[in-house]
């Protein structure tokens, strides 16, 4: 039985034939009761089981999930990990969430091919310039790497940029952070499960929460599909069907679901070695391992829960596509999708208690959940596990809406959403 | 390209429209009663329903906004009247 995965693990199954490997984590049926119980199994929620148990030693605990591990936005994001924010909270966590990637892999035994090309983000103007050096300065007093680069740095680290007269947006430099990258989405959320199992977490599939258990104001568990479970304490890890799940807690939250989309094309040669944003079209992309050139943008402007993207939105995104990289033109695009992200008003995520106590949230990360699923696992867990703030997680609680000390990344990082 | 219909224009393409928030949310009054918690609920929270909803949308290019019953799993719009007194 071969458990701990290695080199020598393979070489040996392959003489074996391939016989000794198991599932890696087992699929239970629910109990009646846990201490605690993260719906939604995506990279947040098997996330924060993995650091309940591992950080804080609780191991009776479950994951429930309504479809598969990591099919919702763990499995439909572009994979960027990236801490490039302008306010000292956001790189706090952001940071916090790389460093933690950037051991992942060894820490879980399993790789999640972590590649840190950078990120790039190009400006187009001399105003734009400005900016682009406020926000590399603000990455650099707040202890996370960056650089402002000009036109000949940026064209030197993406040399098939569009540099001709005619350019719509023309290159006067950007900025640029080494540590950022991407990883494999998958084996986050697979490594994740697979460490949680290990400590005992029961990891529930093709379960659905129907509601919550709710005694003496408190809430005491969920009812599910597969019967009710109670739970000493419950979060919520359900990203753009935040909404949906509050409604049945009894309370609303500031946020609102939209599609955000993105496509891949046929694998080419290597051709480009980092992550390259415009500002000027909100297009951004990357040439993944297998060679496709995978490409995002900005939301599609219609509230939805509809997990498709929409047609402009996606001619919006090409023709930005086709502005930067004028070559991309003969590409072929093979799969396109979306997933439903929740959006809240300062683009910044919400970590805390919600207004039913015993339930804690995990959501609002919009469009940048992936980037920040160790960090939002172990914040989450702390809260789950103490019923405190870690220190991290206090800027991002619910209560920000009512007090207005908003962590405004629109504003801030120019993010687009 | 979705059509969403205007009450003025009929059918147009959807990049003529802007989403202008959901319907029912009426601003508190007087401010100086209004404490934080009521002004945030009205500022930042929403229903932000997964099935049939109602909103309030803009069409940009003749600027009328106007009332839009839609569901936001289907895309399906189910109707669209005015919110001008005199069309009601």
């Amino acid at each position: 039985m071969t458990r701990r995965y290695s080199a020598f693990g393979l070489f040996r199954e392959g003489l074996r034939g391939h016989t000794g490997w198991h599932p890696a984590w087992r699929s239970p049926m629910p109990k009646a009761s846990y201490d605690a119980v993260i719906v939604g199994g995506g990279g947040q929620g098997l996330a924060t089981a993995y650091y309940l148990a591992k950080n804080h030693g609780m191991t009776d605990v479950a994951v429930i999930e309504k479809g598969w591990l990591g099919g919702g936005n763990t499995g439909r994001n572009t994979t960027t990990i990236r801490s490039n924010y302008f306010y000292p909270e956001s790189v706090a966590l952001y940071d916090f969430a790389l460093k933690l990637y950037e051991g992942l892999s060894r820490e879980l035994n399993y790789n999640i091919m972590l590649s840190q090309r950078g990120v790039l983000t190009v400006a187009h103007s001399e105003g734009e310039m400005e900016m682009a050096a406020r926000l590399v300065n603000a990455m650099q007093i707040n202890g996370t790497d960056a650089e402002l680069l000009d036109r000949t740095g940026v064209l030197s680290r993406a040399p098939l940029l569009n540099d001709t007269d005619e350019a719509r947006y023309p290159i006067f430099g950007g900025t640029f952070q080494g540590r950022a990258g991407v990883a494999r989405h998958d084996a986050v959320a697979w490594g994740y499960a697979r460490a949680a199992d290990r400590f005992g977490v029961d990891i529930i599939q093709g379960c659905e929460v129907t509601g919550f258990i709710v005694e003496g104001g408190r809430c005491a568990g969920v009812e599910t599909t597969m019967g009710p479970i109670r739970a000493g304490s419950v979060a919520l890890a359900v990203a753009g069907h935040s909404s949906v799940l509050a409604a049945k807690a009894g309370f609303d939250l500031p946020m609102r679901s939209y599609s955000l989309q993105a496509m891949v094309s046929e694998p080419v040669k290597p051709c480009l070695d980092t992550v390259v944003l415009y500002q000027g079209t909100g297009t951004y992309l990357f040439q993944s391992d297998k060679g496709e050139i995978v490409v995002g943008g900005g939301l599609d402007r219609v509230p939805s829960y509809a997990q498709r993207g929409n047609p402009p939105m996606q001619q919006t995104v090409i023709s930005g596509l086709l502005e930067m990289f004028p070559a991309f033109a003969q590409l072929k695009m093979m799969r396109q999708w979306a997933g439903i992200v929740d959006v809240v008003p300062d683009s910044s995520p919400i970590i805390g208690p919600s207004p039913l106590p015993g339930l804690y949230l995990n959501c609002g990360w919009g469009t940048g959940g992936f980037k920040s699923i160790p960090a939002g696992g172990w914040l989450t867990a702390h809260l789950v596990a103490t019923g405190e703030h870690h220190d991290i997680s206090r800027p991002f609680d619910l209560d920000r809406f009512r007090t207005g000390r908003l962590v405004d990344e629109a504003a801030g990082s120019g993010i687009a959403h | 390209m979705q059509l969403f219909p205007c009450p003025f224009c009929g059918s147009r393409d959807e990049t003529e429209f802007h989403f202008g928030g959901e319907a029912g949310k009426v601003r508190p009054e007087p401010a100086g009663e209004t404490d934080a918690t009521r002004w945030s609920r009205y500022l930042h929270v929403n229903a932000n329903p997964k099935g049939a909803t109602s909103e309030i949308w803009v069409h940009d290019t003749c600027g009328e906004f106007f009332l839009m019953e839609r569901d936001t799993v289907s895309h399906a719009v189910t109707g669209s009247k005015s919110l001008r007194a005199e069309e009601r």
